[in-house]
């Protein structure tokens, strides 16, 4: 533990306004933390900067799940373990609670939250992907009010997101029409639990006769932010699943995605699992029940 | 006595209440009166002179201890085999996290930033960081030659019977280091006052190695340095050495300021700082007859010691000794040397050198077969030792071991052959490959040669006043057993309840010298010993008069009393004999190196990906020959949890090293296999016996890291077609072979050629 | 930072221990592993790792397995905590303690407290497990001794009733 705990504050108003109004008072300076699962990993490194922290642990207008008719609000703070045990998201939004299982071990499950794991905005956060191919909304509030904008382009740069430093991500917003689709998602990482993913991928796709009448690719681990593969999803779509589109998918996954050498995998490794993927993804549409 | 009702049985593990309970006491739970907490600050670079050394001026250095190499009453250096290693770098370091300083504190969250606020200029010095690099000797950094020591074993006519040959199979192979892992970080607390001396309390295997060290280091007599052994969490031979080295950072602490000290590693210090299995290479040249014979070879074996000698010399011997396996070798040359490089020195590792050269004769042994064209199985069973052969060393193999009878046993266990087919037809179109892998291997318990002599262990067992028994014994318990089955077999042999007897805590001042807590020597030496000397505890009330010759458990404990009220305390010691028939030339290496020899076949299923090109081990048989087992539950433990490790050796565990430093020393970047990793581990035992082990038992808990890894690299070659050399094995490596392949079959269908 | 100072910017936090109220007077965002072990004296809850991989340092709060050491003790306030010094009631051990002790679920013992409160949450959701259902259960908790077979054996033993507490 390389952290002076003296050297920091931590406080928890116990009411959304009351957190907004302190983010408003001093932007930038307070640094919300949930359930800690990343930010405590840094701090007992020695490693956090920020020296105020305003708890937005259980706060109840963030930790709450709306199914209206035709979208789900999945509160910012909840946790992957609420994730995992909510109907809805089990019948109808599989790939999120796929990656819920996939975060960590159920301690870490049990406190990590989603909002979380989008701010944090590490390129290899398991549920990213899932809100990417769902084409989630986020509706991001603070003391000056609520706006909701496209998930697809909150993520900036290397962990670099649209919040503004008087923000907290309030609910992430799915529109409840994808049961039609066949859904698939597969993490690769070191080993089968606890794990930092290599490469992941969330994948929809929907196929009438073999031809694919729609295709959704999105990829963790890949690049400086979570990555929809627009390029192979056009060159895909519309075309018949043969041995010829196989390596076609292949290919263009593997040069599209934008993997790094690190600590844990090299580039040409994630590119190749990256195209491998995406045809075992497609092996698997054709193989599904064709769209109605 | 009759059958055994204890020993043979899985009686409650001596210590298991307060373990479950939460109630067991490492030495991090342990709290004295004005402790300190004490950190090191330590080399950021290699290699090089320690020019100056600063003070940051934000802090104000009077709150703190500070040690300097000045501070040390004795010898600067952690004794073992030899005193190359500082305890402290005075004016130079040799690999980074070398210690370079001391600090202490009452407030242990003062620390971190402490460290960072000494500054140290180096002159930088060029470092070595492979082996290869270390035998170019472009630059020396340890002695003259970089080499720590080197064995040569000869048997028969070394260069005789190339000619013969009808094939010459070459191969090298490598292994990489492998951090032990211990889920209970490094810590030691020290106090010290001038009546008393020096007393410290830790995490730790070998009480007497941190004696040793610390009178050396301290400047004190034996009697005033007592060493006290706390419940260890994990080992593996992690602590074997290391722990003299944080005794002595605690030591010096206390020394300076009066006040105790304690100081524990967090994950990341403990991980880039202390020890790890010695990396290894070994080149293997087999002359082999066209019917699969071995006539005989050359086995170069290096491993790679860090910067200083430390045990590399131990680890090199076992190492060099078990390289040409449960084989029979006509004629060998097996040329073994341990070389520096400017990395934390490395240590023991379970298997401690077995592990590295029995994966690479096993990885050759599949060579040879294909090279001849016959299986794993045949090639293994017809250059299988038989009784009344000898191994490399000249040993006589005395046991009537059948390892063609214990292959075939393992064989069906695993339902190989059958699988193995189901395989071969399936693979083709099958998405998964799947593969069978054999490694049969063995394991000498105890010392080496004339080890045991050297150690001289003396063990006691003593009468208690309330008519209980007491095992005093050096030999520490860190979940493996020792406690258990010490009680057990004393209890056996009393005819008393297990929970009749006690056993010491390994105090230095308490117990005697029974020898570090290693070389599976625990139950096999140190319980014979403990057998020997309750057996004396017995004959003497016997003789007294207080006990006759059937009594019952509460007869014997109304004796002990009697005995004790009448004639004071009653303690039996015994010592250690060298058995005459084991003979060791320690100058040419040849004799009988190991009292008894454990045997074992090791079977891996395995399943590769071909998606992510992950290896999972599917089913896992593990066999083995042991002598006696004398606890069920804890044998069979100690083979799962070591197959377990070996699995990680195999296939998971990399140690990412940048100029000597390990870069991935956090439990999220260094792999081990968690529950979901690994598969049902199916253990079966022999047992033959073993006339110089405690009930007929040999070591085991060193076996299962022998075979585990060349068996799952054996299956994956059978999976994919494809050799792999060098462990960890990981997907990565294999996507850039399997890749590479494919590209080469391309441009051979493209050319034409064939 | 002065001693003085220090101090001043502590605060009083409040939660329950293994059923027993308490209140510490602590930092704010010292670990709640830190205040278990070091304020109240309970050491059986220990740390392996500092970056909630190990499980060592796994604690019940408010029912739900959590790794203390990424707990900031001031997000504990007013929750229920049980560590492992909790599951033993009156000395009386309960049932998955009794069959670790069986079955060789612990050897060093050091990943066991952890271990033991993972499976009790395990059994607390899902009181008959298949080993699928263990394996993932436990998979946050990692031991190094045991290879896990017997930690498995003794969990599917507690949850088959074989040991009335």
């Amino acid at each position: 533990m390389r952290a002076h705990p003296a050297q920091f504050e931590l406080v928890a108003p116990q009411s959304l306004p009351k957190v907004l109004s302190l983010l408003a008072d001093e932007p930038g300076s307070w640094c919300p933390i949930a359930g800690g699962t990343d930010l405590m990993v840094q701090y007992s490194a020695g490693n956090l900067r920020t020296r105020k922290l305003v708890s937005i642990w259980n706060l109840p207008e963030l930790r709450r799940m709306d199914v209206f008719e035709d979208e789900v609000r999945i509160g910012a703070g909840c946790t992957f373990t609420d994730l995992r045990n909510h109907a809805t998201i089990g019948s109808e939004f599989k790939l999120i609670s796929l990656a819920a299982q996939w975060t960590g071990g159920i301690a870490n499950q049990n406190r990590g939250t989603i909002g979380g794991n989008i701010v944090n905005a590490s390129p290899a956060a398991d549920s990213l992907p899932a809100l990417l191919v769902y084409e989630a909304e986020l509706i991001l509030i603070s003391a000056r009010g609520e706006r909701r904008v496209p998930y697809s382009g909150f993520h900036v740069s290397y962990r670099k997101t649209q919040l503004a430093p008087d923000e907290l991500i309030l609910a992430i917003c799915l529109k409840r029409e994808y049961s039609g689709y066949y859904a698939h998602a597969r993490k690769v990482g070191a080993r089968n639990a606890q794990a930092i993913s290599k490469v992941c991928l969330a994948a929809l796709g929907k196929q009438r006769k073999g031809v694919v009448e729609e295709i959704r690719l999105a990829m963790g681990s890949v690049a400086p932010v979570p990555l929809r593969l627009v390029a192979t999803e056009q060159a895909i779509t519309g075309k018949t699943m043969n041995e010829g589109l196989m390596q076609v998918a292949r290919r263009m996954a593997a040069a599209e995605v934008q993997p790094i050498d690190d600590i844990r995998s090299t580039a040409r490794y994630r590119a190749a699992v990256a195209g491998n993927l995406v045809v075992e993804f497609l092996e698997q549409l054709s193989a599904s029940e064709p769209s109605s | 006595m009759g059958n055994a009702r204890i020993v043979g049985t899985s009686v409650p593990r001596f210590e298991g209440r307060a373990k479950v309970t939460g109630e067991a006491l490492y030495v991090d739970d342990m709290v004295l009166p004005g402790m300190l907490y004490g950190a090191t600050v330590r080399s950021r670079i290699p290699r090089g002179k320690i020019l100056k050394i600063a003070f940051s001026s934000e802090l104000d250095w009077s709150e703190f201890v500070i040690v300097s190499p000045e501070d040390i009453p004795g010898k600067n250096c952690i004794a073992l085999l030899e005193d190359d290693q500082p305890c402290l770098a005075d004016g130079a370091v040799n690999h980074p996290e070398e210690p370079i300083l001391l600090l202490a504190h009452p407030n242990r969250y003062m620390l971190p930033k402490a460290i960072s606020a000494v500054s140290v200029q180096y002159e930088p010095q060029p470092g070595v960081f492979t082996i290869e690099e270390s035998e170019r000797k472009t630059e020396i950094i340890w002695g003259t030659d970089n080499i720590f020591k080197s064995y040569l074993i000869e048997k028969g006519e070394v260069d005789e019977f190339w000619e013969q040959a009808d094939f010459i199979v070459e191969g090298e192979y490598s292994t990489g280091a492998q951090e032990q892992l211990y889920i209970e970080n490094n810590g030691m607390i020290a106090t010290f006052d001038r009546q008393q001396g020096l007393t410290v309390w830790g995490s730790l295997q070998c009480p007497f190695y941190v004696h040793k060290a610390l009178m050396k280091l301290c400047n004190l007599p034996a009697e005033r340095v007592r060493v006290v052994q706390m419940e260890t969490g994990g080992a593996f031979g992690g602590k074997e050495d290391y722990p003299s080295m944080i005794a002595g950072h605690a030591a010096l602490l206390a020394m300076k300021s009066g006040k105790p000290v304690k100081i524990i590693y967090d994950r990341v210090e403990d991980m880039v700082a202390t020890t790890k299995r010695h990396p290894s290479r070994t080149r293997h040249r087999t002359a082999v007859s066209k019917d699969g014979r071995i006539l005989g070879g050359e086995i170069e074996f290096t491993i790679d010691g860090g910067a200083y000698k430390t045990l590399s010399p131990v680890v090199l011997s076992r190492g060099a000794i078990h390289a040409g396996g449960p084989y029979f070798w006509p004629h060998v040359r097996i040329r073994a040397k341990a070389v520096a490089t400017s990395a934390p020195p490395q240590g023991a590792f379970r298997g401690f050198g077995a592990p590295q050269s029995l994966f690479a004769l096993e990885r050759h042994m599949d060579r040879i077969a294909r090279v001849v064209g016959l299986s794993p199985v045949e090639i293994r069973k017809l250059n299988f030792l038989k009784p009344g052969q000898t191994t490399t060393t000249g040993q006589v193999v005395r046991e009537e071991i059948d390892l063609e009878k214990l292959l075939d046993r393992g064989l069906e266990l695993s339902d190989y052959y059958a699988k193995k087919q189901k395989f071969q037809d399936g693979n083709a179109e099958n998405n998964y490959k799947r593969g069978m892998g054999i490694a049969t291997v063995l394991h000498g318990a105890g010392f080496t040669g004339s080890g045991e002599r050297y150690l001289a262990s003396v063990v006691a067992v003593e009468v208690c006043a309330d008519g209980g028994v007491r095992v005093l014994v050096s030999s520490t318990e860190f979940g493996q057993g020792t406690k258990t089955v010490l009680c057990q077999i004393v209890a056996e042999v009393l005819g008393v309840r297990y929970e009749d007897v006690g056993i010491a805590q390994a105090d230095t001042h308490e117990v005697p010298n029974s020898g570090p807590t290693v070389a599976s020597r625990t139950v096999m030496v140190v319980g014979k010993l403990v057998q020997s000397a309750a057996i004396g505890i017995k004959q003497t009330l016997v003789a007294s008069g207080m006990l006759v010759d059937s009594y019952s458990p509460g007869e014997f404990r109304a004796a002990c009393r009697a005995y004790v009220a009448e004639h004071g305390a009653l303690r039996s010691v015994a010592r250690y004999e060298q058995p005459e028939d084991i003979v060791w030339d320690e100058e040419k290496y040849r004799g009988s190196a190991y009292a008894a020899f454990a045997w074992a076949v090791y079977i891996a299923e395995v399943a590769v990906d071909p998606t992510t090109y992950n290896v999972s081990v599917e089913d896992f048989v593990a066999l083995q020959e042991v002598g006696k087992v004398l606890h069920p539950v804890l044998a069979t433990g100690q083979i799962v949890g070591g197959v377990a490790q070996a699995i990680g050796f195999a296939l998971y565990e990399k140690v990412v090293w940048e100029k000597g430093r390990m870069q991935n020393g956090q439990m999220t970047n260094y792999i081990i296999p968690t529950s979901a990793d690994l598969p049902s581990i199916r253990v079966y035992f022999e047992e033959l016996g073993n006339e110089h082990g405690a009930y007929g038992a040999k070591g085991i808990g060193e076996l299962p890291m022998d075979g585990p890894a060349p068996a799952i690299i054996n299956a994956v070659e059978d999976a994919l077609g494809v050799s792999f050399d060098s462990i960890p094995l990981l997907p990565e490596e294999i996507y850039d072979v399997m890749h590479e392949k494919l590209k080469r079959d391309e441009l051979r269908s493209v050319s034409g050629a064939e | 930072m002065s001693r003085n100072s220090e101090e001043s910017t502590k605060c009083r936090v409040s939660f329950v221990v293994n059923e027993s109220p308490v209140t510490v007077l602590v930092h704010p965002m010292e670990r709640l592993l830190d205040v278990l072990r070091h304020e109240l004296g309970l050491t059986g809850t220990k740390e392996g790792c500092g970056e909630g991989e190990c499980g060592s340092c796994s604690v019940l709060m408010d029912g739900q397995l959590v790794n203390s050491c990424l707990v900031p003790v001031l997000q504990a306030e007013g929750s229920a905590i049980i560590t492992i010094e909790g599951l033993a009631v009156d000395g009386r051990l309960c049932a998955l303690q009794k069959a670790f002790l069986e079955c060789g679920g612990a050897q060093c013992g050091i990943c066991t407290p952890g271990m033991l409160l993972a499976a009790q949450h395990l059994l607390s959701k899902k009181p008959h497990p298949s080993l699928d259902e263990i394996r993932e259960g436990l998979s946050g908790n990692l031991c190094r001794c045991t290879g896990y077979m017997q930690i498995f054996d003794a969990v599917a033993q507690a949850a088959s009733g074989e040991f009335p507490t």
